[in-house]
């Protein structure tokens, strides 16, 4: 009766298994530190220009909206707080992990799947290399160093993006840093620390996952590509309601 | 389990090994063995299990049944890393090459060697094993390339090169490490007639220098009547009849795969008397 459910828990449940032997890969030789390091600049510096832009632009549509609706109550100077608490505590971590999703699950999952239906993982297995330490591991390193820097920047250029718009265009006076910064407590940057860290596990395992389980020629890798994508956000958008959920009770 | 004394020399042994793929047969009891030295010539039509016959030999499939002894070692439920020791002695040549298109060359025809040195490193604890002789790993990727008349392709990427050539490269590859079996799956797929002649005498070279176990898999009866009769040249550098054509064909035994189950097993001339209507329509085919 419930033959439906099969699949998708099976699914799950290699989900899980390859993320455990991507894991338990880290504390185990060899270790691959070149594929770590050349990840962590497709990753990490390769996503920097379009984190900084969309991190700029988020500051200042939040710095715009919340100016025109604080000045209803007279409270324009609370711009700051509001656009730091937003930022740093949800928006920046969200829209820096779906960048990366879009950017970085797509590219993992092609470039696995391309090697997948070009027998290469076979090879790599035949020649003695076990392609979950060599593909898998370094990029979920690489994810998770990496995202959470990548949400800082991006956190701070939001606040700059705030800035311009609080002083050039509606001319809020007085300090703008200091209240940002005083408006966030310990949980607030606790949060924005391991959203990053818990998003940048999905990204890098989902891409892996879809790319390893690719079959079908190009067609495969192409459908790989994009559900690896549009998993990787939803799984986003889900921890993302249940780490705030947590974290309220805190 | 180890492989029972009576057999303890064969190369490869499958016992009754069987494998499924959802409802299709991927191997459906397959038994044979074979010793050092010999040759295998593996026909059958496209989906009758010929590669999955080979990834099972190299333990990339896990059987649902049977027993599978690579050099002795039952394989058939041993954990990845634990093959991988044992792999180190198979080179393969895959259908499509399987070279790593992020690498030139020079690193496809490398990676065995050198990762043989960081898993012994791995295995070791010892760091500096893998960063000891580069110049013998050079040495001995020129050589290799040399043998497939490819020394010149160093620094090329493998989208760079023909079919042919990533064919030769992937031979490259599988002989550097000279190891104790190979593997080639469809060396001559896909690939016009001179260029399929040209991988066979790489075949027969590599045979004639080091007579290592040899498992091929093909759907041209040429390519494994070459085997059978022919022999390599070094002087000439071209293939030609086997002098004493008996004693070359005596190792060199053929199969013929369906759906799955070995369903002939024998020499070429009992392949040619054979009588299975699956088995002489594959060698017309071959012979037309």
């Amino acid at each position: 009766m419930l033959d439906f459910l099969k699949a998708p828990v099976e699914e799950f449940q290699d989900f899980i298994l390859l993320g455990f032997r991507a894991t338990i890969n880290i504390f185990r030789s060899p270790h691959y530190a070149d594929d770590i390091f050349q990840q962590m600049d497709i990753i990490g510096v390769g996503s920097l220009p379009i984190v900084i832009m969309i991190g700029f632009v988020s500051g200042v549509i939040m710095a715009m909206q919340m100016g025109r609706a604080l000045s209803q109550y007279g409270a324009q100077g609370e711009v700051a707080e509001f656009v730091s608490i937003s930022l740093v505590r949800e928006l920046g971590p969200l829209l820096t992990a779906l960048l990366v999703a879009g950017r970085n699950s797509s590219g993992i999952a092609s470039e696995i799947g391309s090697m997948k239906v070009t027998e290469q993982l076979d090879a790599m297995r035949a020649l003695g290399t076990d392609p979950i330490q060599k593909l898998v591991t370094p990029r979920l390193i690489a994810a998770a160093l990496m995202l959470p820097l990548l949400t800082i920047i991006s956190d701070f250029i939001g606040l700059i993006g705030g800035w311009v718009v609080a002083h050039i265009l509606l001319h809020i006076p007085g300090s703008y840093w200091t209240p940002a910064w005083q408006a966030l407590v310990p949980n607030d940057l606790a949060q924005g620390l391991l959203k990053p860290l818990v998003f940048a596990i999905v990204i890098a395992m989902v891409g892996c996952f879809y790319g390893i389980r690719t079959t079908g020629g190009t067609q495969g890798v192409g459908k790989a590509t994009t559900t690896a994508v549009v998993v990787a956000d939803i799984w986003i958008f889900v921890l993302t309601a249940m780490i705030d959920r947590i974290f309220l009770y805190l | 389990m180890d492989l029972p004394p009576s057999t303890a020399g064969a190369i490869v042994r499958f016992d009754d090994v069987s494998l499924r793929f959802g409802d299709t047969p991927g191997l459906d009891g397959v038994s044979f063995e074979m010793q050092a030295g010999e040759t295998r010539v593996l026909f059958g039509a496209a989906g009758s299990g010929k590669t999955t016959l080979l990834k099972v030999a190299l333990g990339l499939l896990e059987p649902d049944s049977g027993h599978v002894y690579l050099f002795g070692q039952d394989i058939s439920h041993l954990k990845e890393q634990a093959l991988f020791d044992l792999r180190a002695r198979v080179g393969i040549l895959f259908q499509e090459g399987g070279l790593f298109d992020s690498l030139n060359i020079e690193e496809n025809v490398a990676y065995p060697l050198l990762n043989q040195r960081v898993l012994q490193a791995a295995g070791s604890g010892n760091g500096d094993a893998a960063k000891a002789p580069a110049k013998t790993v050079e040495e001995r990727v020129q050589e290799a390339l040399n043998f497939v008349e490819l020394g010149q392709t160093l620094e090329k990427f493998p989208s760079e090169l023909s079919g042919g050539m990533r064919r030769r490269v992937g031979i490259a590859r599988a002989v550097v490490t000279t190891p104790a079996l190979l593997l080639y799956d469809s060396p001559t797929a896909g690939l016009d007639p001179i260029t399929a002649n040209t991988i066979i005498a790489l075949l027969l070279k590599e045979r004639e220098m080091r007579n290592t176990a040899t498992i091929m898999v093909t759907h041209r009866y040429l390519d494994g009547h070459l085997m059978a009769n022919f022999r390599y040249n070094s002087s000439s550098g071209k293939m030609e009849r086997a002098p004493n054509v008996a004693e070359e064909s005596a190792t060199v035994k053929f199969f013929v795969m369906n759906e799955g189950r070995l369903v002939f097993d024998g020499s070429e001339a009992e392949l040619q008397d054979a009588q299975d209507p699956y088995v002489r329509k594959f060698l017309r085919h071959g012979s037309s």
